[in-house]
């Protein structure tokens, strides 16, 4: 057999022509070539998009704040002896971890109410609850802010019928976080819920009648069934919405620009405040920065531990 | 078929003649003869302010032969400031930019030197105020031309019949129409004990405490009424004195009548306080009044805009000026430059502040009295005393005379607005003070 590879491609070589239309032919026809190309274009727009920003943020984030002189990493020390850059770090950790669990158990509560719900009603509850999830968070989120306006807060106005508040909702730095929180949890709940009603759904029912047949309750069959099932799922779920929550700007942008006393600011909200405002661009890019090594770390565990149980299946 | 051959000699005579008639186009005075010209305004919030700038600015092009495009770029959500970065960033863009306040000296490298345009403008306009010169001026050099269009003055607007009811101060006698003011006894201490009569009487004055520039202006005319600065003019930090200590006693008293939501508050929550009816004065340029003229007329009739209490070391108002910078990278520097010079004249200026309703502010000190201040209403005579037309008070900024570049850190990080907050939510003085501090010294990065 291998006498004939050879000579083949003796002969080829001699009729050097074909063996290149040949070739070309071979090679595009190869269904990684094919794939290649078909993701070029998105490939191109992640470098265009996400890399080259992320490799000049870099570069800027080395720079003094005039921009005319390399400083090394003169910026990342200075944060590190800011105050205010320590707040906001813990700060970012509240938030994110905060949002993403309320995110994660609401959405694991509805997915299984919608989960019990008969077929047709189900299709239109399940219409019904993506409904904040694809409404433009800028857009959602200035209805927020309507909501908690000082002047004419519609929950204020509510509230004053039970002689409640009147509730500083963005004034105070508990009810910021708290109304900043809400709006995230708001926002991002339903993408849990369709990601864990998917999970659900592809539970095999024989596990559950076989639990049924050995006298599992209910708490037995969601501990030792359903969430081992969807482990997987509840993994990647949870690390995409960190990193989305982690760089959240718009709710936070909007609601409150960081304030009372910059006790909202997120690490992309006072990397704005600190770059575009105050013009200090490289010491923005350094904040901005600080968010990749927070999420790498937890996008590291938590995809070896989804690995590690994808080798044990 | 006969075919005619082209000779050598032709094609040399043919491309030569061609080539003539493309180097000596552009000289030919045609419908564009003196090149594009491209420009970013900020766009009005007033509306049909921009047609004005629109008209103003075709008048001149069609005298000038040149060809113009307009972007009205908003400043919400600071797109300006995001335009100004990206075109600095990149060195391309709008040939005409206009920029806010700070701008001028965070991108001064950039900017072509203007004194060709301003000098023979201040000669005929008259001076400048001390603000323009400090935000508009680098050693000695024009960065940039005060823009009509944006600036503003943001004084005490005051219901007159809540501040009569329940301050008993008529405001409209000590700020009269047509005349001087009477406003001796106008003072820090009358204003605070407006603030806690009103507050008492159930309006209390809607002055923000959060990280915009409504809160942050407030804090800087009151703080330079008392003579206090966090950084002085040669850039050394000065947090701990007295004049600072007394500010900051001030603000607490004064927070203590302010609603309790006003750390929350930006640059709209003060329109919409008085607009809503519930305050008895906002800090404000006449954009609320303006917006209550049309959604609460009965608002609208007791507003009156006026000047600013004085504070031991004098009576200072915030001033914002907009400034129109041309880029050194521009392409077409020579008719930028004669546009502004267009849009500075008496007739442009006379019209940019008839087309905003009184609220556009020419910085020049011949400027301050046209008709439209005299004239609009209702009350009328609302807005006379809001171009500040006897000196009454001195223009300023919040956070000068800091060097620019490290006032516009102490202006947009709120310093001055958070140190208040901190001291009046129970923080020790010191605390305040020393946390203020750690801030500053970390604004004196190059």
């Amino acid at each position: 057999m291998a006498d004939v590879v050879v000579e083949q491609g003796r002969l080829a070589r001699v009729a050097s022509p074909h063996r290149k239309g040949a070739n070309l032919r071979n090679v595009l026809g190869r269904k990684s070539t094919v794939a290649f190309f078909l993701t070029l274009p998105l490939i191109l727009l992640i470098f265009l998009l996400v890399l080259y920003p992320a490799f000049y943020s870099l570069y800027l984030a080395t720079l003094n704040k005039a921009m005319t002189k390399f400083v090394g990493l003169g910026n990342f020390t200075f944060l590190f002896k800011r105050e205010t850059f320590w707040m906001v770090v813990k700060q970012s950790c509240i938030f994110a971890v905060t949002a993403v669990i309320f995110k994660a158990l609401i959405g694991f509560i509805v997915a299984h109410f919608v989960h019990n719900i008969p077929g047709k009603k189900q299709r239109k509850w399940r219409g019904m609850l993506l409904v904040p999830w694809v409404i433009p968070p800028a857009m959602s989120t200035l209805a927020w802010l309507w909501l908690f306006d000082p002047s004419y807060s519609a929950f204020n106005y509510t509230l004053s019928f039970f002689g409640v508040g009147p509730i500083p909702w963005l004034g105070n730095t508990f009810w910021a976080r708290f109304s900043i929180i809400l709006v995230n949890v708001w926002y991002g709940a339903p993408f849990f819920l369709i990601m864990y009603l998917a999970a659900l759904k592809s539970v095999p029912d024989q596990l559950y009648e076989a639990a049924a047949i050995d006298g599992a309750n209910w708490w037995q069959r969601i501990w030792f069934i359903t969430l081992p099932m969807m482990r997987n799922i509840i993994a990647i779920t949870t690390l995409f919405s960190l990193i989305v929550t982690f760089a959240n700007f718009d709710i936070v942008r909007i609601l409150t620009s960081g304030g009372p006393l910059d006790t909202t600011h997120l690490f992309a909200t006072w990397a704005f405040q600190v770059g575009i405002q105050s013009s200090d661009i490289p010491l923005g890019a350094c904040v901005s920065l600080f968010m990749v090594p927070i999420l790498a770390v937890a996008a590291i565990f938590i995809l070896r531990d989804v690995s590690k149980r994808g080798n044990e299946a | 078929m006969s075919r005619k051959k082209l000779t050598r000699r032709q094609f040399v005579a043919a491309t030569a003649m061609s080539s003539a008639a493309l180097i000596t186009a552009p000289y030919v005075r045609g419908a564009y003869a003196a090149g594009k010209l491209s420009i970013g305004f900020w766009d009005h919030w007033v509306p049909g302010a921009n047609d004005a700038s629109t008209a103003l600015v075709k008048e001149w092009a069609d005298k000038e032969k040149v060809e113009v495009s307009i972007d009205y770029i908003t400043s919400n959500n600071k797109k300006i400031e995001l335009t100004a970065a990206a075109e600095a960033q990149a060195k391309s863009g709008h040939d005409i930019l206009q920029m806010p306040s700070w701008w001028p000296h965070a991108y001064s490298e950039n900017l072509e030197p203007l004194n060709d345009v301003m000098e023979p403008l201040i000669k005929q306009n008259g001076e400048v105020n001390g603000t323009v010169k400090y935000l508009g001026q680098s050693g000695g050099k024009w960065l940039a031309v005060p823009a009509t269009p944006g600036s503003q003055i943001k004084g005490p607007c005051s219901r007159i019949d809540l501040m009569k009811k329940y301050a008993g101060i008529d405001v409209q006698e000590m700020y009269p129409a047509g005349s001087p003011p009477k406003a001796d006894n106008w003072t820090m201490e009358t204003f605070l004990k407006a603030a806690e009569a009103c507050q008492k009487g159930g309006f209390p004055f809607g002055i923000g405490l959060g990280e915009t520039t409504d809160s942050v202006d407030t804090a800087g005319a009151i703080f330079q009424s008392f003579g206090a600065e966090l950084v002085n003019a040669k850039g050394d930090v000065t947090v701990k004195t007295d004049a600072v200590r007394q500010a900051l006693e001030f603000y607490k008293r004064l927070i203590a009548v302010l609603p309790a939501d006003a750390p929350s508050w930006d640059d709209a929550s003060n329109n919409k306080w008085l607009i809503s009816g519930r305050g008895a004065m906002i800090l404000n340029p006449p954009s609320a009044w303006a917006v209550a003229k049309r959604d609460a007329p009965q608002v609208a009739e007791q507003c009156w805009t006026h000047g600013f209490p004085a504070g031991p070391k004098g009576r200072f108002a915030p001033f914002l000026p907009y400034f129109w910078g041309v880029w050194s990278f521009g392409k077409n520097k020579e008719a930028a430059k004669s546009l502004l010079v267009y849009l500075s004249s008496p007739a442009a200026i006379e019209k940019f502040v008839a087309a905003s309703g009184g609220y556009d502010l020419p910085a020049y000190a011949n400027m301050t009295t046209l008709k439209t201040w005299a004239e609009v209403g209702p009350p009328k005579g609302t807005l006379y005393h809001y171009p500040n037309p006897y000196n009454h008070q001195t223009l300023s900024i919040a956070a000068s005379p800091a060097p620019p570049k490290i006032a516009q850190q102490i202006y947009f990080q709120a310093t001055l607005t958070k140190m208040a907050l901190r001291f009046a939510q129970g923080e020790k003085m010191d605390t305040a003070l020393a946390w203020a501090e750690g801030e500053c010294e970390g604004f004196m990065r190059t």
